[in-house]
């Protein structure tokens, strides 16, 4: 019998935590649609979930026998696939469910979809592929142009929709790749540099200090890095300085309030603060042990924003307590962590199958660490789901179809 | 070296534990300080945002009359509250509301005024129809922290039969709220008081005691159900009233009080001085500002030139003229300047020589000598002018305001006018800038002059006649203490000779006799000619008083009544009447002989033949007749 979810499983650990959640995803969907006024749309939501998440389980079934090869063989024409469908949800593009406002999907007539989840894993393998060919590894900046641009491109179209939060799951699988492709750290640090600066823009005083810094670091550095990529550094420091105020003042309203609010909730409770606020209640008055499953008050009387989809970790908080947000948090290290682990058992020849892993652990680390930081107020409030655990079938199916890459690619040695 | 080998992989690899490591522990620290270290407060927190505890209305005490009959009680009402959110998603509800229920725009303003100042709940409208309260129910996700609560609404029996003397009800004001009479400790925002009359004059009697409900909430405003973590505190009901009134009583004056003509009765017990009926004309509908009254009626019932809202019994002041001659008389008696058999010096000839002018009699005629008695019945202002020389100014205004003429009779209302009367000759000088005359006494002894009383001061002076020379102040509630009253010194003598003035007027040959004669009992009064503003410049009639009581003939006074009908003319032909229908509709229920709506004598021959009882009450009439029949004489 484990013999046999192992040969389904090909990974049985990865897999048997990956269930666990998704499993635990439809309890809490369930939860979330008992309310003391009942919806009809939530209510049901998680039988909608459980059978995606046997579609997931078949498609996952299939996808794992599909020879290395061919991934590799698809990935550079579904990253150019994908492209040209996120350029088509630009221009055609719909509203979905509580996310009216972010055009993000297309409707196929019987069906619709995000093109951007599809995008993650197509930029994945493109991105694997590219760094697969470097075996001496990245030492210049020159170096990241052509890795950034891969996940630049689909980057800028999704923050076209616009949606910032897939757009940071992008900018975690440039990062964790870019590691695993032995980019350096002070490299990386580097080319974050400017975002930091960005933010500290806003502080004259600040900024002065982390520009000197910067220049300190690259004076430090001057026999690794060419002076054109220095000055590069450096000057992209004065842009993104200059630009801070006028991008601040080009943010939609509702941008710009969220931003504000992971500052303060407290500067509108009853508008965009409402959300963490009301989170942050319902997780806290969850305490120690939690009210119990299925009977959060909080929850019930309709106090939770978005409680199946985006703040599902709101229902865990309060209804399973600190117990239960700790062990979902340790599911998910251990699940993440699993990726890691298998991606350093890989040979030498095995450098795309890493690239994958490390995609994926990147992607998946920036969802499961915004999403759950949002619902305590630790991250500011960004539109994305909970892997396996949210209410959403594509979402569902997608993420599946990564464990599929996932476990192929670490388990066929080329 | 490349960069892939498995060596370079593991030191990586523990790179990318470290960082998740260190983004796991953020997070888990982030859920140990919010569920563990602060979750009591946010559990604490969670549950005043999900728990409101609501006021529960007390209904207010029900308001007896005399018979146990209900003045004023309560019946289930809804009313419409908001709880407090943004101003824009408050306007955007109330307006939604708009469509099923009347809510002005004024309106709308308010509650926000409100909900910005208290930041609590606030009653939209106290008193929904059930149409309103069907259609907000079934579309409540509409209506977001919208909740519809049944609270007592009070209904007056009476409607605008006794709008004065009841009163109404409303929400206290910003204003009314801390004052002395609601002091904050007991009121709140949002409770319903007594605004006027009897309800506010009762108001700590007949509250009762808010109670207190912790309900819980859903996000939407939906309530959800009571909150057990709490305990609940009952509202305890107000106490009962009970009133000397008579309620059919007072519903027969309405009844009789001649449709367009605007005035006042007040029918007082002379036993106690408890208040039968108290009338002002026209009236107005307390149960109009039962859940707050709108605009438009406000607004309909303040600039009506008729002036429904002023209370002329008990705050009209009007001249009283003829009708003060007996408080003349009595003052006259109490001070032993005059006697009851005694004529006048004088004859009345229509006019009296004193000082350096002529003062006229109201009959150019004259009356000749007269008695008290006769003087009275002839309203005799000669007479009168050499009683004011006998008692002089000064002790004159002593005595008038020892029997209060010049305060309040102390009714348990508080709209009460104090007379106008002047307290000592300074008031000449003061208000005129003259040294008073003693020709001054001439004109207040009619009636005249700077001298208005209320319609209830009127009837109290008469409780005095009907009883031995004192009078209790009148009262329209049983409970509680009496204060207040006085005393005219007479003897038993004294006070027959003023009836018997009172008698003559109603007497056969006397003015006021064919519209107060009725069948059971006697009838007597005394009419009075009240100057106003108009008629002094014969743009109008003068008001017309009568001032009178009644009982079984032969037995002291059972009821005293006095009315007046303004700009109505003539007192024994328009007031007169008012008085005796309503004495006789008090007796015969009080006796146990059945009503009939054609009461006084001139209704009867206004209809029908002469009846049979009027040729056995009055047989003299008759006699009369009789002898002057041709060949009668022996």
């Amino acid at each position: 019998m484990i013999r046999l979810f192992e040969r389904w499983a090909l990974d049985a650990q990865l897999v048997l935590g990956i269930l666990g959640l998704t499993l635990f995803g439809v309890a809490m969907i369930y939860s979330a649609g008992q309310v003391n006024v009942p919806n009809v749309v939530t209510e049901y939501a998680w039988l909608r979930q459980a059978r995606w998440m046997v579609l997931a389980l078949v498609v996952f079934t299939a996808l794992s026998r599909v020879p290395l090869r061919w991934i590799e063989w698809a990935a550079v024409p579904s990253y150019v696939v994908s492209l040209l469908l996120l350029a088509l949800t630009l221009v055609i593009g719909e509203g979905r469910g509580t996310a009216q406002g972010v055009k993000s999907f297309l409707n196929l007539g019987f069906f619709s979809f995000q093109p951007a989840e599809v995008a993650k894993l197509a930029t994945i393998l493109a991105l694997a592929q590219l760094l697969s060919q470097k075996e001496s590894g990245i030492n210049s900046l020159r170096e990241l142009i052509a890795p950034g641009m891969v996940v630049g491109i689909p980057l800028v179209l999704v923050l076209g929709q616009p949606d910032l939060g897939t757009a940071m799951a992008f900018v975690g699988i440039l990062f964790t790749t870019l590691y695993w492709a032995a980019a350096p750290v002070w490299l990386l640090l580097l080319v974050a540099s400017p975002v930091v600066g960005l933010i500290v823009s806003f502080n004259t005083v600040l900024w002065s200090m982390f520009i000197v810094t910067v220049v300190g670091f690259l004076v430090l550095l001057r026999y690794r890095l060419s002076l054109f990529e220095s000055v590069s550094v450096v000057l992209a420091n004065f842009a993104t300085a200059t630009i801070g105020r006028p991008l601040w003042e080009s943010l939609a309203d509702y941008q710009r309030n969220r931003i504000l609010v992971y500052l303060d909730p407290e500067v509108d409770p009853r508008g965009a603060g409402y959300q963490v606020i009301q989170s942050k209640l319902a997780i806290g008055s969850g305490g120690f042990e939690g009210s119990g499953f299925t009977i959060g008050p909080q929850k019930r009387f309709d106090f939770l924003p978005e409680q199946h989809t985006d703040f599902i970790f709101a229902v865990v908080g309060e209804e399973l307590g600190f117990i239960g947000t700790t062990l979902a948090v340790v599911a998910f290290a251990f699940v993440l962590s699993r990726l890691v682990r298998m991606a350093s058992h890989l040979s030498e020849s095995q450098a795309f199958a890493g690239l994958v892993l490390l995609g994926i652990f990147g992607f998946w680390l920036v969802h499961v660490f915004v999403n759950i930081g949002m619902t305590i107020g630790v991250v500011p409030i960004t539109g994305i789901p909970l892997p396996f655990v949210s209410y959403g079938g594509s979402f569902l199916l997608m993420s599946w179809v990564a464990v599929a890459i996932a476990v192929r690619v670490a388990h066929e040695h080329p | 070296m490349n960069v892939h080998h498995p060596h370079a992989l593991r030191r990586r690899a523990l790179g990318a534990y470290v960082i998740l490591g260190l983004m796991m522990s953020v997070l888990v620290v982030g859920f140990f300080r919010i569920q563990v270290l602060q979750g009591e407060e946010a559990r604490l927190k969670a549950e005043t945002n999900r728990v409101r505890s609501l006021p529960v209305p007390a209904p207010r005490g029900t308001i007896y009359d005399r018979n146990g009959e209900i003045v004023a009680d309560n019946v289930p009402g809804y009313q419409v509250t908001i709880l407090p959110a943004s101003v824009d998603s408050v306007r955007a509800t109330l307006r939604r509301m708009q469509q099923y229920m009347h809510l002005s725009d004024e309106r709308i303003e308010r509650v926000i005024r409100t909900l910005r100042a208290y930041g609590r709940e606030v009653v939209v409208e106290a008193d929904a129809d059930f149409a309103a309260i069907s259609a907000l129910e079934e579309r409540r996700s509409d209506f977001p922290g919208v909740f519809v609560e049944m609270r007592p609404r009070r209904r007056y029996q009476l409607g605008d039969a006794g709008g004065h003397l009841t009163g109404y009800v409303g929400e206290i004001t910003g204003e009314e709220l801390g004052s002395e009479t609601f002091p904050d400790t007991v009121y709140e925002a949002g409770m319903i008081v007594g605004k006027v009359g009897i309800e506010r004059q009762y108001e700590a009697h007949l509250q009762g005691q808010q109670g207190v409900r912790h309900v819980e909430f859903d996000a939407r405003g939906r309530i959800v159900g009571d909150f057990g973590g709490a305990p609940q505190i009952a509202a305890e009901p107000g106490q009962d009233l009970h009133l000397s009134l008579d309620l059919d009583l007072q519903r027969w004056v309405h009844r009789i009080f001649p449709d367009s003509m605007s005035g006042a009765v007040v029918a007082l017990d002379p036993a106690d001085g408890g208040v039968l009926a108290l009338y002002s004309a026209p009236g107005y509908d307390p149960n109009l500002f039962t859940g707050g009254i709108d605009e438009l009626t406000w607004a309909s019932l303040n600039n009506d030139e008729r002036k429904p809202l002023f209370d002329r019994a008990v705050v009209g002041l009007y001249a009283p003229a003829s009708t003060w001659k007996l408080a003349s008389a009595g003052i006259g008696l109490d001070l032993g300047v005059v006697t009851p058999d005694e004529v006048m010096p004088e004859p009345c000839t229509g006019a009296y020589f004193f000082g350096d002018r002529f003062f006229h009699c109201w009959d150019r005629a004259g009356h000749g000598y007269n008695t008290l008695a006769e003087a009275i019945g002839n309203s005799c202002d000669i007479y009168f002018y050499q009683l004011a020389e006998r008692i002089g100014l000064t002790r004159l205004l002593e005595r008038a305001n020892d029997i209060g003429f010049s305060g309040q009779c102390g009714i348990d209302l508080p709209q009460e006018s104090s007379g106008v009367f002047p307290e000592s000759v300074d008031f000449w000088r003061e208000r005129y800038g003259y040294r008073a005359r003693e020709g001054e006494a001439f004109n207040l002894i009619i009636g005249q002059g700077p001298n208005s009383q209320t319609p209830l001061k009127m009837a109290q002076f008469y409780v005095a006649l009907a009883r031995d020379g004192s009078a209790p102040a009148p009262r329209i509630a049983r409970e509680g203490e009496l204060v207040g009253g006085w005393e005219l010194n007479l003897a038993p003598d004294h006070i027959e000779s003023l009836q018997e003035g009172l008698r003559r007027v109603t007497r056969p040959g006397g003015t006021a006799h064919v519209r107060t004669a009725v069948e059971h009992w006697d009838v007597i009064g005394k009419t009075g000619t009240g100057q106003n503003p108009l008629s002094v410049r014969g743009l109008a009639e003068d008001h017309a008083w009568f001032a009178g009581m009644a009982g079984p003939p032969g037995e002291p006074p059972e009821i005293v009544v006095v009315a007046i009908v303004e700009y109505g003319e003539s007192g024994g032909q328009v007031a007169a009447p008012i008085v005796a229908k309503t004495a006789d509709y008090y007796l015969r229920q009080r006796h146990g002989i059945p009503v009939d709506t054609i009461q006084t004598y001139w209704d009867h021959i206004r209809t029908g033949p002469i009846p049979p009882w009027y040729r056995r009450r009055f047989p003299e009439v008759f006699r009369v007749q009789d002898d002057q029949r041709p060949g009668a004489e022996r």
